[in-house]
């Protein structure tokens, strides 16, 4: 399969995942599309490195997933927390740095 | 005993003196008054003997010696040490300082027992003996020492008692602050004159490499060839501190102020002692003086304008101690002149003899008011209360007729009275002649200046005795007054003797005084007894007591309300000495109200609106630019994310597009 | 007997095993709280006294040095370097003195949240310490800006009415001046590729091209510190609002850190420059002199007066340095030691009435010495230091220095220490005033009859200062000792570039 079709399935993944984050008031469809973009990363990298034949990309992928996992982790405890404290968790109710 | 062990001796004139204050301090609150005074009085005691024994070692070797006790300020090239000069001019000052502050130390005892307790705090007994043992330390070192700087310690540290002194009842005078005011003025007034010797000092170090006396004076003639400005603005500079330390014009109005101090203090540190420390410190440095005859001539005519200026205002005061301060500040102002002259001796000569009987004079005025109080206390005792009204027990106008009343008193105040005047064969003639005579060979103006003041001196004299001593007793206080205790009058018997007898010091045909100073003064010429002026002199002085006596003697107040003999035939002239020229109020317009303004324009206009208002502003122009950006934070973290998005793409197509 | 651990430090880092402890107490325990700090200062300071006892006073150059490399960036290595000479150590001893002096200070007048207090304290020392110690530019400029944090929330927390205001006001206007020094501090870093001291010092050529604008850059950041006239308008808020050991600390030690930064970095490694701006350092000081003198007669309130007292004292100092002579600038560092003591004590008197009248109006006040004789006796011997009254430390600072300025070739003219001599005598006028209108005079306000005088604990916390006042003032020459041979050395720093310079 040629390169290009890992790159455009790639980039609209990011894409589609960088809408949802911009747009999305549930902060767990943020979450979700934040996946769908470190996914997109990883594709490339999983797919770059097939291509140069060298293990660093696949390598890096499972930093990347640890790193997601653990930013999921973090990100829920604190929604938790912002849910105990608000009974709400829209995130356009989150605007206590407006200056 | 050998000279050298007995040198070794001369830290310890400062030394006992702490002494005092040590033991005073840590155990004085156990002793009863007798004890505090004890004390004090033995360590002021101890010191004279010290001094005693060094002159009667210097008597064998007048050359003198320094002792080192200690290396003090080393820093580069400069160096000062705390070096005890041994010499007959330093030592004649030791013998005056604790002789004289000895007596005084006695007559305090009993002095101060009466005043803690009219002035209602009998704890501060203590502490008046402990500021007294300072100021014979701090004095001490002032005289002793080796070089310009350890004076200095001594000269701002006298200064530094006699605001201790002149505050030492800080919670009295009119509006309860008069006279920690006047404490305050005495500080300020010398720390002028303290500038000047400061900047003396400073020119003496780069031009000589050294403060050390010797070391300076042996270099005058060189540096005065070489750079005689310099010389002429060290011995100015150094005039402004001498104006500053003896009430000198025209920083002397502290003086009559510092009257405000209890009377021993007066005697002590306002007449006999610490207020001649200007002369001693021109005579001191006469190696300077005579090399610039144009600073002798300033310094020897603002002596002979204060001394006439002073002695003006003497005779329109109605306060005793006012009077005998202004006549200090008149006879400071002889001595200034005869120093400036180049008559040192004389100059010393009359410092010695004023410092017995203007200390004699003072302590009789302190026992006159001792029984002024006792008088006014007895009467309000009796007579049940009528109205307390203002009560003053050291105006004269009140006075009359404690001559019956005070009859020790009376006699011993009349012979400090009569040296005061220059009445031979007392004390005063002698030396008060000797200057005159200085001044009628080279300088007649100065000469007739003087003669002029000395005729008001003996005025003044006699208008004082007349309103003290003469006529009847004006108010019931003076009708109530007794004597004083044995405690107060011994030492006032003891000045009356060194009044009398002051004389035979430098006596026109022995010289001793001049034959001792001469070891350690800078070109003292033979003095000169002139007869003509001798009898000029005691002929002025009988005159001004004659005139004087009839003009207040012959005819005493009948009340206290009267107005003075000299009111009416003076005039406008009489109001102008009765309030000193209005020299203060001049004072407080030119110099105090402005530097008042001033600081308040800088404290509040100048300060808080423009350097701070600066500050502020540039805070205010940050506060501006943020209020009219911030509308771009929003809140939103989606937002956020979106400018970062965009930032991310801008930068890409940035990178890719190059 | 070096337990294995350095001296320099130890005296720096002790601080920390008390923030530890104290950081496992519970703030209820709030007497064990002090007296672990207490305790930590006083250890600190005996820390700091072995530290005397190993420094060798005849050598001028840096000693108990410890250098270990610590970063490389862009080239430039940066090193964890610690060492003391001549100019800090009487800094570094002023420092650990004055702590727990200050702790003491607050056993009773800081009852909210000791134990915040207490570890923003020690938290100050250790960053006040590592200033007088670091021989690395990076180094110092993080112990530079961290003495700020723990005073900013001293100030803002435990501080007066306006303490919010001043804080900031605090934090903005120091940090303000001392990121131009840090774009300094990289530029002559990179330059010489290395930020040590003596390197820089040693390499100084390569940036003298640039070394006026480079001077001025680390002198506003110290100017700021001094603080020298027109910038010293924090000053007075920041004392006024502080609680009384902020001030005691603030007056005492974080001043002199402006002072110190002129000795150690503007003059050795700018030295052209340094006498190029000497005449106008100088007359700024000698303005600084006059001007605090006048407008703290004008102040109401105490704590203001001592304030401009400082910016007045202050600039005896920088008078002092910029003369560039041997006594200019001895005098100077040991001026700055003698600010520390006495006006570090008027703080903690003013501290001790404020306690008690919650007042510093000195219209409230007024024949107090009736009511409480010991403290006017301590106080009137603390002013008349700080009026300079010779056998009182006070003069023998500013003898020194004028003496210094008087004959200086640097600003050579006469005029620069007649102008500041005159500030004796303002001296007088303002500080008497203070007396006068606290302690004399009759007691007129009702409230003040009740006054108690002070207990045991304030007049411990006084008299060591008292005694340094008269030991400097009588005795100063072990610590001229001290610095002179330092002093001796960065005068010939100082003269040998210009010498150069010239031919």
């Amino acid at each position: 399969m040629p390169m290009t079709y890992y790159l455009i399935l790639s980039a609209t993944m990011f894409v589609i995942g960088a809408l949802g984050v911009v747009l999305r008031r549930n902060p767990l469809v943020v979450f979700m599309s934040l996946e769908l973009m470190f996914n997109a990363a990883n594709l490339l990298f999983v797919a770059f490195s097939a291509y140069h034949r060298v293990l660093d990309g696949n390598l890096f992928v499972f930093f990347v997933m640890t790193t997601a996992a653990a930013e999921v982790a973090v990100g829920l405890a604190l929604m938790v927390a912002i849910f105990r404290a608000k009974r709400n968790i829209d995130l356009d109710q989150m605007s206590i740095l407006k200056g | 005993m050998n000279f050298d062990t007995l040198i070794g001796l001369s830290p310890w004139v400062v030394f006992f003196p702490l002494l005092g204050i040590l033991i005073n301090l840590l155990v004085g609150k156990r002793l009863s008054e007798k004890g505090i005074g004890t004390v004090a009085s033995l360590a002021a005691g101890l010191s004279f003997v010290v001094a005693v024994l060094l002159a009667v070692g210097l008597a064998g070797h007048p050359e003198g010696g320094v002792y080192s006790l200690a290396r003090w300020l080393v820093v580069g090239d400069f160096e000062a040490a705390w070096n005890f000069r041994v010499d007959t001019l330093s030592v004649t000052m030791m013998l005056v300082v604790a002789g004289v502050g000895t007596l005084i130390h006695v007559y305090s005892i009993g002095y101060m027992h009466a005043d803690v307790r009219h002035n209602g705090d009998p704890q501060r007994f203590r502490r008046f003996f402990i500021y007294l043992n300072l100021f014979i330390a701090a004095m001490m070192v002032l005289v002793s020492a080796d070089n310009f700087l350890m004076l200095f310690v001594g000269w701002e540290g006298v200064g530094l008692c006699s605001y201790l002194l002149i505050g030492f009842w800080y919670e009295k005078g009119s509006g309860g602050i008069a006279n920690a005011q006047a404490a305050k003025k005495a500080f300020v007034v010398n720390r002028i004159g303290d500038f000047g010797l400061l900047i003396a000092i400073f020119l003496i170090f780069y031009n000589f490499g050294s403060l050390d006396f010797a070391v300076v004076f042996a270099q005058a003639p060189q540096i005065a060839a070489a750079l005689p400005g310099v010389i002429l603005a060290i011995t100015l500079f150094m005039l402004l501190g001498v104006a500053g330390k003896s009430a000198q014009l025209p920083l002397y109005v502290w003086l009559p102020d510092a009257m405000a101090g209890p009377t021993p203090v007066s005697a002590l540190i306002h007449a006999a002692t610490m207020v001649t420390a200007g002369v001693y410190l021109v005579a001191r440095s006469q190696a300077l003086y005579l090399q610039v005859p144009l600073a002798q001539e300033v310094v020897m005519w603002v002596g002979g304008a204060t001394a006439l200026f002073a002695a003006t205002i003497a005779l329109g005061q109605n306060d005793i101690k006012k009077v005998l301060a202004y006549s200090t500040i008149s006879q400071l102002g002889f001595m200034v002149a005869a120093v400036g002259m180049g008559a040192a001796v004389a100059g010393m000569f009359h410092l010695v003899t004023h410092a017995f009987f203007k200390a004699l004079l003072f302590l009789g005025a302190g026992s006159v008011i001792l029984g002024m109080e006792h008088g006014h206390e007895h009467h309000a005792g009796h007579g049940a209360k009528h109205g307390q009204q203002h009560f003053d027990p050291q105006d004269m106008r009140y006075m009359g007729g404690l001559r019956q009343k005070m009859p020790l008193t009376f006699w011993v105040y009349l012979i400090g009275a009569l040296a005061l005047a220059g009445v031979a064969p007392l004390a005063g003639f002698f030396s008060k002649d000797e200057i005159l005579a200085a001044a009628s060979l080279d300088h007649t103006a100065l000469y007739v200046l003087l003669s002029v003041a000395a005729f008001l001196t003996a005025f003044y004299v006699a208008r004082q005795l007349a309103m003290v001593f003469f006529g009847k007793p004006r108010s019931s206080a003076a009708q109530g007054a007794g004597e004083s205790p044995a405690l107060v009058t011994v030492p006032l018997v003891a000045l009356a003797v060194l009044s009398a007898a002051g004389g035979m010091l430098n006596f026109p045909t022995t010289h001793w005084l001049e034959k001792w100073l001469e070891h350690s003064l800078y070109g003292v010429q033979p003095a000169k007894f002139i007869v003509s002026v001798a009898l000029i002199s005691l002929a002025v002085a009988l005159a001004g007591l004659l005139i004087g006596w009839l003009v207040y003697g012959r005819k005493p107040l009948a009340d206290a309300e009267q107005p003075d003999a000299l009111a009416k035939p003076l005039g406008g002239l009489f109001r102008a000495l009765e309030n000193k020229w209005w020299v203060d109020e001049v004072y407080q317009v030119l110099v105090l109200k402005p530097y008042q303004r001033l600081a308040d324009f800088l404290a509040q206009p100048v300060d808080q609106t423009v350097i701070d208002g600066v500050v502020n502003g540039m805070g205010g122009m940050v506060r501006a630019a943020a209020q009219s950006w911030r509308r771009i934070q929003n809140g939103y973290v989606r937002s956020y994310a979106l400018t970062i998005l965009l930032g991310v793409v801008l930068v890409v197509t940035y990178l890719l597009l190059r | 007997m070096n337990f294995g651990l350095h001296p320099l430090l130890l005296v720096t880092f002790f601080p920390l095993v008390g923030f530890l402890v104290i950081l496992f107490l519970k703030s209820e325990h709030k007497n064990a709280i002090r007296w672990t700090a207490l305790i930590t200062a006083l250890a600190t300071f005996g820390i700091s006294l072995w530290m005397l006892a190993q420094f060798d006073a005849s050598k001028g150059d840096a000693q108990l040095v410890y250098r270990a490399p610590w970063l490389r960036v862009g080239g430039a290595s940066i090193d964890f370097y610690l060492g003391v000479d001549g100019l800090s150590v009487l800094l570094v001893l002023l420092t650990t003195f004055l702590t727990p002096i200050a702790i003491l200070s607050t056993w009773s007048a800081v009852q909210e949240r000791v134990k915040g207090f207490m570890l923003f304290f020690l938290l100050l020392e250790v960053g006040m310490t590592g200033v007088f110690l670091a021989l690395d530019l990076i180094l110092f400029y993080i112990f530079w800006e961290f003495t700020l944090v723990p005073m900013y929330f001293l100030i803002g927390l435990w501080g007066g009415e306006r303490r919010i205001y001043a804080a900031v006001k605090f934090f903005l206007f120091t940090m303000f001046g001392s990121l131009l020094m840090l774009l300094a501090i990289l530029f002559t870093g990179l330059q010489v590729g290395s930020f040590a001291w003596n390197d820089l010092v040693a390499q100084r050529e390569l940036f003298a091209q640039g070394q006026l604008w480079l001077f001025l850059a680390f002198a506003l950041a110290f100017a700021i510190k001094v603080p020298m006239f027109p910038l010293h308008t924090w000053l007075p808020d920041a004392h006024v609002e502080a609680p009384t050991a902020g001030s005691v600390i603030l007056a005492g030690v974080l001043l002199k850190m402006g002072s110190y930064g002129f000795l150690r970095y503007n003059l050795p490694l700018f030295p052209e420059a340094s006498l190029q701006a000497a005449p106008y350092m100088a007359a700024l000081a000698v303005m600084g002199i006059l001007y605090g003198a006048a407008v703290a007669l004008a102040q109401k309130d105490v704590k203001k007066l001592v304030a401009y007292s400082s910016v007045s004292h202050l600039g005896f100092v920088m008078l002092g340095i910029f003369a560039l002579t041997q006594q200019g600038v001895a005098g100077g560092v040991l001026q700055m030691i003698n600010h520390g003591l006495s006006t570090g004590a008027l703080f903690l008197i003013v501290g001790m009435l404020y306690e008690r009248r919650h007042t510093r109006e000195m219209g409230d006040y007024g024949g107090v010495w009736k009511v409480m004789p010991v403290l006017g006796v301590l106080t009137l011997i603390v002013t008349l230091s700080s009026a300079g009254l010779p056998g009182l430390n006070g003069f023998v600072g500013e003898f020194t220095i004028l003496l210094g300025a008087f004959g200086s070739d640097v600003l050579n003219s006469p005029w620069f220490a007649g102008a500041a001599t005159l500030g004796v005598i303002l001296a007088a006028v303002y500080l008497l005033v203070m007396f006068e209108r606290v302690f004399l005079g009759a007691l007129k306000v009702e409230a003040n009859r009740a006054l108690k005088d002070l207990n045991a604990r304030e007049v411990i916390t006084l008299l060591p200062l008292l005694a340094l006042i008269f030991w400097i003032g009588l005795y100063p020459q072990p610590f001229f000792a001290l610095i002179n041979p330092s002093v001796e050395r960065l005068i010939t720093l100082v003269q040998t570039a210009a010498a150069v310079a010239i031919h």
